[in-house]
């Protein structure tokens, strides 16, 4: 500040005046530092979200800007039977892989926490399936489920455990385990890097205290580990909901939302109906009534969270 | 259990009290679900790569082949993926993209957290948070509303339609993790220059960017990694066949017909991967930690 006010004394133009003006003012040099990224987000996040609530009220479809047509999508999607039935699938598919995701990733996080050797390697070996391209990963499972020369269905006829071969994809039961597994396969990583992140910062002090008061394994897991690892789970679980619940690429990849729609998630569907099928606007709508669901699941676990806390803190 | 195992390992050291269990049951507690976890995360990699290098014929002849090992591995499918499809220049594209979304996002995001973090102007923590809430909007609510924007802005098959578009995921989760990092800055260095006569712009160049190099490297290359990751835009935004990326073009163009080139989708999916994988495994410590530091909030 001082080197360009100091530069620019002698005669003080407008410019060097607003500078001055810019690199003293807390308010407009942060106005100044925040415009790109409030720009970009602005015209490429907000300004869509406000748009995309819109196009769920019109009749817009590829090429044609729609006319405002109230609740009419809405009204339609309501009696439409394969919309709920996606809806169905999408808090079955949210709901199971998300408490499988945890639960495993709970315990690799454990696991992790032990004393190991190669303790590094086994750390970055196991996030591999977090950072490749869920879409490159999800076609290897499509190799791995294919339905004539599936190594699954091989490998369980040749240790003799099944006799014919499983039709991972064409079943809906199958092809929703299957799509479910996928998922869980690839979300253990995050999980149980964070939750290893998290058990890191407790202290080894309080098990050892736990230890000398006689408490059992399970009792240091349950009255230890776990409350103080609660504000973490309560976020890691909020992202895994959430990616969870709006996933479209392995179930793009895998099933695109087949057989007879039993893997249809919200985002599919409204990918479907929306871009494959040019119905812009009741493709608006499905995703806009992903929000609501987004927004419970958020509310929930952070004020679960914040309850919790608060609990604790009085109970003490 | 006893005294001379404990005093075997001097002090305690982050496997805490593992020195309590016996072997046999650390064989079954820790070491054989490590086993089955790690042969279940590396399982698909391995299938990727093996099938990537079978011919044809050993491939869906299971009765004469184990499957699980290849008798003659060949490069076929590589050279078949490299040298009569798009593939490279989905590469191309990728990495050109890529690259673009995340100086673009790196940029906007050091300012944004300097400004949030340091500069505390008025509505600063609002700020914060609804860069925060902006971070937990999905791609699969924006894609539609978005795709309009791009045609009417006659974007829509150009790569600039992903490298404007990318920033809305990456942006927030850049700002967020450099938040933290310019958190763990001593406020009296930057008292010192101000002191000195520094300018915000100095004290950001000079003293708060240089200190947070490992905090930039890993906001990076998980920008990068999340950028060549994303699918849902790139799929709806990009129409032509030489303008697709990786994930996109290997999807879209390598399945055509009821016969799957498997040989050559999994060559697709292994090449594709090998860009992020190496990049993460240079900088794994980083990520590890600075996903942890991310988290630690």
């Amino acid at each position: 500040m001082a080197v360009t006010s100091a530069a620019a004394q002698p005669r003080r133009s407008t410019l060097s005046r607003i500078l001055t003006f810019v690199s003293e003012s807390h308010n407009a040099l942060g106005f100044g530092f925040m415009l790109p990224a409030a720009a970009l987000l602005l015209v490429f996040l907000t300004y869509p979200l406000g748009l995309g609530v819109w196009l769920g009220f019109t009749d817009a479809r590829i090429g044609r800007p729609g006319i405002f047509i109230g609740i009419e999508n809405y009204e339609y999607l309501w009696d439409d039977a394969v919309f709920w039935l996606s809806v169905f699938n999408t808090l079955l598919y949210t709901i199971s892989a998300s408490i499988l995701k945890f639960v495993l990733g709970l315990w690799l996080a454990l696991i992790l926490n032990q004393n190991l050797p190669f303790k590094s390697f086994f750390r970055a070996i196991v996030l591999l399936p977090w950072v490749v391209p869920t879409v490159l990963s999800a076609i290897a499972f499509w190799w791995i489920y294919d339905s004539q020369f599936s190594i699954l269905s091989w490998a369980l006829m040749e240790m003799g455990l099944i006799d014919h071969r499983i039709n991972f994809l064409g079943d809906p039961e199958n092809a929703r385990a299957s799509v479910i597994a996928a998922n869980v396969w690839r979300g253990i990583p995050f999980v149980a890097i964070t939750l290893l992140a998290g058990l890191q910062t407790i202290p080894q002090s309080l098990y050892e205290a736990a230890t000398l008061d006689g408490a059992s394994r399970w009792q240091l897991f349950r009255y230890v580990t776990l409350p103080l690892l609660t504000p973490i789970i309560a976020i890691t679980m909020t992202f895994s909901v959430l990616f969870t619940f709006t996933d479209f690429q392995l179930i793009y990849v895998l099933t695109r939302g087949g057989p007879v729609n039993a893997t249809h998630l919200m985002a599919t569907l409204s990918f479907q109906r929306g871009i494959s099928g040019g119905q812009l606007g009741e493709g608006a709508a499905i995703a806009v009534a992903m929000i609501p669901f987004l927004l419970a699941a958020i509310l929930f676990s952070y004020f679960g969270l914040q309850r919790r806390k608060w609990q604790q803190g009085g109970g003490d | 259990m006893t005294a001379i195992e404990t005093s075997k390992r001097p002090e305690l050291d982050e496997g805490g009290m593992g020195y309590l269990q016996s072997v046999p049951r650390r064989v079954v507690t820790v070491y054989l679900p490590l086993l089955i976890f790690v042969i279940v995360l590396l399982f698909p990699f391995y299938w990727m790569t093996i099938t990537a290098v079978k011919p044809n014929l050993e491939m869906t002849d299971y009765a004469n082949f184990n499957p699980f090992w290849v008798v003659h591995p060949t490069l076929e499918h590589i050279r078949y993926l490299l040298f009569e499809t798009s593939y490279p220049g989905w590469l191309l594209n990728t990495i050109i993209i890529s690259t673009a979304a995340t100086f673009l996002s790196l940029l906007a995001a050091v300012f944004a957290a300097y400004a949030i973090e340091r500069l505390r102007f008025s509505g600063a923590r609002q700020v914060g948070l609804a860069v925060f809430l902006a971070y937990l909007v999905p791609p699969s609510i924006l894609f539609i509303p978005l795709s309009v924007m791009v045609f009417n802005l006659g974007l829509y098959d150009t790569p600039f339609a992903l490298i404007l578009t990318y920033p809305t995921f990456l942006i927030p989760f850049c700002t967020w993790l450099l938040m933290g990092y310019f958190r763990s800055i001593p406020f009296e260095l930057e008292e010192c220059a101000l002191i000195d006569g520094a300018s915000r712009w100095q004290i950001l160049t000079k003293i708060v960017l240089p200190l947070s190099v490992p905090g930039l490297i890993s906001a990076g290359i998980f920008a990068f990694t999340l950028s060549w990751n994303e699918f849902i835009y790139a799929l709806t935004f990009i129409q032509s066949s030489e303008n697709k990326t990786v994930p996109v073009g290997v999807l879209t163009e390598l399945v055509r017909s009821d016969v799957y080139e498997w040989g050559a989708l999994m060559a697709g999916a292994l090449i594709g991967s090998l860009p992020v994988v190496v990049l993460y495994s240079f900088f794994v410590e980083h990520y590890v930690s600075s996903m942890t530091g991310a988290v630690k909030e």
